[in-house]
Formats: C-alpha cells, structure tokens, sequence
C-alpha cells in the first residue's frame, strides 16, 4: 500500500514536470511565435531561392568562405544569371540587417554557434567606429 | 655443397631481415618524394614579390606612412605595449634587420632610417610547414604565402617557426584596440595569429598593395619575379639587392636596394 503511494505520488510528480511548460503557457497566456523578418531592400532577388536559403544559408557561407580564402574565387554565378560578389558584409548585408534579420531568427531558434560577426563587420550597425 | 642447419638459420634470417630493410627503404624513399612534391616550390605559376628601395625611404626619416595605409586597410589594431603589439608592415632598426650587414659607417648613416620590414612570402616558408591545422598555406598561383582565420587554432608554432618576426598574436580583442574599422576587410578575433597578406583582397581587383600605392617616394615596387618583364623584375635587374637572413633558405620575396 505505502509503495502504491510512492510510484503515483512520483508519477504524478513526472508528469506535472513534464507538462509545466504547457501548463506554465496556459495560465500565463504567453504565446511565441516566429519573427516576422524584414529586408532592408524590398523586392530584390537573394543569391538563391528563399526556400534554399532557409534550409541551407550555412552551407553556401561556408562554401563562399572557401572559395574566396582557399581558391581566390570571388564571383558567384546565382540561380538567375545575376552576378554577386562572395561577400557577407557587402553582398548579404546589403539586403538583410543583422539585427532585424540573421540575429532575430538565430535567437528564437537558438542557434549561436556561428561566429561570424566577431570578425565580418555589419556595415549598418550604428558605431562611430565603422568607415564610411 | 653442404650446408648445416646453424647456416642454413643464419642465412634465412638474413634474407628476411634484408628483404624487410628493403622495403622499409622503399618507403622511407616514397615518404621523401611524396613530401619534395607537396613542397609549394615545386613550379608556381608566379611568385609576388616586393622591392624596397631604402635610398628613396631615407628621404624621409621617421615615415610610417607604408605601415599605417596598410593597418588602416586591414583593421590591424593598434596596440602600444611591445609584448602585445599586432603588426603587418612595420620600421625596424638596421642591426636587426641586417645584423651581418653592419659596420661603423651603416651604424653612422643607417641607423635611425625607417627600414620597413614585413612577412617575406618565402618560396620554402617555414611557418606553412609547422602549421597543425593548414590555416597557413603557400598560394600555387602567386606565391602568396596566405592565411585563413576560421582554420587558426592560436597555437603559434608559425610566430617560432618564423624567422622574420613577421607574425602577430591577439593577445587582446583585436577590436577593443582599433580606433577605424574597414567594414570591406574583416578584423580578427582574440587568440588568432595574423600577418601582411600581400592584399590578396586587392590583388583580386587588380589593385596594387596598400603600402606600394601609399608610400609618397614609390620606393616600394610590386610585381612577379617570375615574369622577366614586371616593374619588380626589372629594378631587380638595375640595383644590387640583398634579403633579409637568405642563409636560411626560406627564399624570402622582399628585396632590398641599400
């Protein structure tokens, strides 16, 4: 009897656990939601389909970092035909803020490994610092 | 022809202590021509090089113009204490840049003259061959000894390796030091080494190197070696030069007119 008591005291334990943050959002009516991204520039094309982008964006800064340190290959020849210069600070920047756009995304998905920005700079990041 | 079975021991060991020796020296050899082979030396298509002209430098005593176009361009901080200090184009004094070169009268002339010293882009770099992680390397295509900031693991092995004192630590966040940030040419982040790239970012645009394009006497001439027609070719041609430390074999790619 007293180790019935015991596993439903426990198991009931486990459960408000395991539940709390549903039950923590319930009471408290917090809601997420993915952030609502915006472009600096509207209605110029990415280097690749946004679908790719989303999935893949790492991989093709990652071949864009070899190309351009390992092989001296700056050009990149897009999906359309468009030309663009293999560079974050310019080329991605020039469209996307940081800020409003790679930062807002890779904190609600928790994503912080990459370490980009302790080197590349944002060109539109607000400090005296950056030349014009 | 009789044979005991101590000799016929004897001489069966012996052959397969041969037959073993043999292919151990077949290896050893293979391991040798494998490593000559991936020896950047091994025919570059161009080899960049820098000539400094010191007798047009003089002019000027104290300038640092090479150095600061150079660490403004690529965001080298600027740190006072020596023992921390990040540089890519720096003035040495004469006796260190060219201790076997002194007598009584470079020391009268010489010294106190800016005497701009860098990473010499050597044919045979000893900084490539100690690198762990092949975060340093020897372009194929131009003889640029470059380097990728992802790969360095900070563990300096180049900073001893080089003879040159060419290399620099982040001892410090690179950043907190700089006063101007180039947003078109990344800075670095603490525990990385960095050096002159020979502005492989400019060369890509067909541009010349900050320093050559700063330095208000033009007494530094930039080209390849290998092509006999290049501006670097030919003042090499005119002026007897000398480099820094040759008797290492490094083949250092900065030349100096005294």
């Amino acid at each position: 009897m007293r180790e019935r008591l015991i596993i439903v005291g426990g198991l009931a334990l486990f459960l408000l656990l395991f539940a709390y943050p549903v039950l923590r959002a319930a009471v408290y009516h917090t809601q997420t939601s993915a952030p609502q991204l915006r472009l600096t520039s509207q209605g110029s094309t990415c280097v690749a389909p946004t679908d790719y982008m989303r999935t893949s964006h790492m991989r093709l800064l990652s071949q864009w970092r070899t190309d351009v340190v390992r092989h001296g290959d700056r050009r990149f020849v897009a999906f359309n035909g468009k030309v663009y210069d293999k560079s974050l600070t310019r080329t991605c920047l020039g469209c996307h803020n940081k800020q409003q756009f790679c930062d807002r995304c890779h904190a609600y998905s928790g994503v912080s490994g990459p370490h980009c920005w302790s080197c590349h700079n944002d060109p539109q990041a607000a400090t005296a610092k950056v030349m014009p | 022809m009789k044979i005991t079975r101590k000799e016929f021991l004897e001489l069966s060991g012996l052959s397969i202590l041969g037959a073993g020796a043999l292919r151990a020296v077949h290896a050893v050899k293979a391991a040798e021509s494998a490593h000559a082979n991936s020896l950047p030396s091994d025919s570059p298509k161009k080899q960049m090089a820098l000539a400094i002209d010191l007798r047009k430098c003089r002019r000027r005593p104290g300038c640092n113009l090479c150095s600061q176009a150079c660490h403004a361009t690529h965001n080298v901080p600027h740190i006072a204490d020596p023992r921390h200090e990040v540089k890519w184009i720096w003035n040495e004094g004469f006796a260190s840049v060219f201790p076997l070169e002194q007598n009584g009268y470079t020391r009268r002339n010489y010294n106190g003259s800016p005497l701009p010293v860098l990473c010499n882009h050597c044919e045979k770099p000893p900084c490539v061959e100690v690198c762990p992680t092949g975060a340093t390397w020897k372009r194929s295509e131009d003889g640029v000894v470059m380097m990728d900031w992802h790969r360095c693991i900070g563990c300096k092995y180049c900073i001893t390796a080089c003879p040159y004192g060419a290399r620099s630590f982040n001892f410090s966040e690179p950043r907190e030091a700089l006063q101007q940030v180039n947003p078109d040419f990344p800075t670095r982040s603490l525990g990385v080494v960095e050096k002159c790239n020979f502005c492989a970012e400019r060369l890509a645009k067909g541009e010349a190197p900050a320093c050559v394009e700063a330095c208000p006497e033009k007494a530094i001439v930039f080209g390849d070696v290998l092509d006999a027609s290049s501006d670097v070719s030919k003042a090499l041609d005119a002026s007897y030069s000398i480099r820094r430390k040759p008797e290492l074999g490094t083949g250092p790619n900065v030349f100096y007119f005294l």
